[in-house]
């Protein structure tokens, strides 16, 4: 039992720092670099994509031995597009702030690499509740690396947090990173930075893990035959 | 035709979908090693979103809206999107196969572009029409290629480059895309 609760409580933490979805496994990178603009958009973000992700998981997971594996990707895809449209609903009922300024990459979380991948990767093959803590560990992670790209690019490029102002900054804001071009640098610099600190070989290559179309592939749609 | 001009270069240039909108990161980054596999997945992306538009259109306009179902949107489009692509894909290998040949290999990986489902989406939320629609996927596509094509170009540059340590493979890659993103802001401005 004791073996259970370990393993449990890695697979709640994996995601957050050793396998960060976004910073490790480069993976989802189009939320990443939409909606960062400000911190908070960013936190909702990633609290909308952990419920898709928690929810997708759950179900997938339930249904993993009922799916036949022929029509698995087409199931999967409705199970998710369902999650997305429910937390439209709830976004837009609850908080219509925050689903005004999200706007159409809400929709996209229906194909964000990262809840295909763990569904592909994890749910089809595990249990109900490793699955659960599985969700909420990249869901976490993925919040985390949104939410540090928020901070920055608002920080920088607004010279505000949370619509704080920052005395310093708030006179001559870097405008450029609160632009797309500022988006790419700044994630850019993040992985160098995560790369750095984490002693590891940089990743030469996208997370082609995470890509349903992996199996068709081998992970190698960059290059030629 | 004047409105439909507009909605054709905003869609190519200010409005481009790579690197001012952030959708088809992936293929973006993944597929532009090369000029020639860039041109080929621009062309497969071209060719899927303008039909993935005259397929959602009217299921949006004639199906979900006359019987109140607009919220099953995501749900079917991106169904739609994949057995269509699915489609595309073997009628392609069974009647060109020369096509297949250079675009096959591009296909299966579009179902789950995120720009695919995002200019359906976005036709449909800008209350195009019909014809404005299909200029706009257009529009999109072809921008999509332009951004791969210039972007293979700076990348062959960059193989003869001395990259510190960290920032080899993606992070160097994210920077150059910046720079690119900073020449694509030339464009603003030009339509309103």
């Amino acid at each position: 039992m004791a073996d259970k609760n370990v393993s449990l409580g890695k697979e709640l933490t994996k995601g957050i720092i050793k396998e960060n979805p976004t910073l490790v496994m480069l993976l989802g990178m189009c939320p990443t670099l939409a909606v960062t603009t400000q911190a908070l958009n960013g936190i909702g973000m990633g609290l909308a994509t952990t419920f898709v992700l928690l929810g997708s998981n759950i179900v997938i997971s339930a249904l993993r031995k009922v799916i036949p594996d022929k029509v698995r990707i087409p199931s999967f895809i409705v199970i998710i597009a369902s999650f997305v449209t429910l937390i439209g609903f709830l976004l837009e009922g609850f908080v219509p702030k925050l689903y005004d300024s999200l706007g159409i990459y809400l929709t996209l979380i229906t194909v964000n690499c990262i809840i295909f991948g763990r569904a592909e990767m994890f749910a089809s093959k595990n249990g109900i509740v490793a699955s659960a803590c599985d969700a909420i560990g990249m869901g976490m992670g993925f919040t985390l690396a949104l939410f540090i790209m928020g901070s920055v690019r608002e920080i920088l490029g607004a010279g505000k947090w949370f619509g704080m102002t920052i005395p310093a900054i708030s006179e001559t804001p870097m405008l450029l990173f609160i632009m797309p071009a500022g988006g790419f640098f700044t994630l850019g610099v993040i992985i160098a930075a995560v790369n750095k600190l984490s002693n590891k070989k940089p990743p030469q290559e996208l997370g082609c893990k995470g890509c349903p179309n992996a199996s068709k592939c081998g992970g190698k749609c960059g290059e030629n035959e | 035709m004047k409105d439909l001009m507009i909605i054709l270069l905003a869609a190519m240039l200010t409005d481009n979908f790579v690197l001012s909108k952030f959708m088809g990161i992936c293929p973006f980054l993944g597929v532009s090693k090369k000029l020639d596999s860039a041109t080929g997945m621009g062309i497969a992306v071209t060719f899927v979103m303008i039909c993935a538009t005259i397929v959602t259109y009217p299921i949006h306009h004639g199906l979900l809206v006359p019987n109140g179902l607009e919220y099953f949107d995501t749900v079917l489009f991106i169904l739609v999107i994949a057995l269509f692509v699915q489609l595309v894909e073997t009628m392609m290998k069974k009647c060109i196969p020369s096509l297949y040949r250079s675009l096959g290999v591009y296909l299966p990986l579009i179902t789950t572009n995120c720009a695919v489902l995002g200019v359906t989406v976005l036709n449909i939320d800008n209350g195009y029409s019909f014809l404005q629609s299909i200029v706009n996927a257009l529009g999109a596509g072809l921008g999509f290629m332009l951004s791969l094509v210039i972007f293979s170009g700076v990348r062959r540059k960059m193989e003869y480059a001395d990259i510190p340590e960290t920032f080899k493979g993606v992070p160097a890659t994210l920077i150059a895309a910046s720079i690119v993103s900073v020449s694509f802001m030339g464009f603003s401005g030009l339509f309103s």
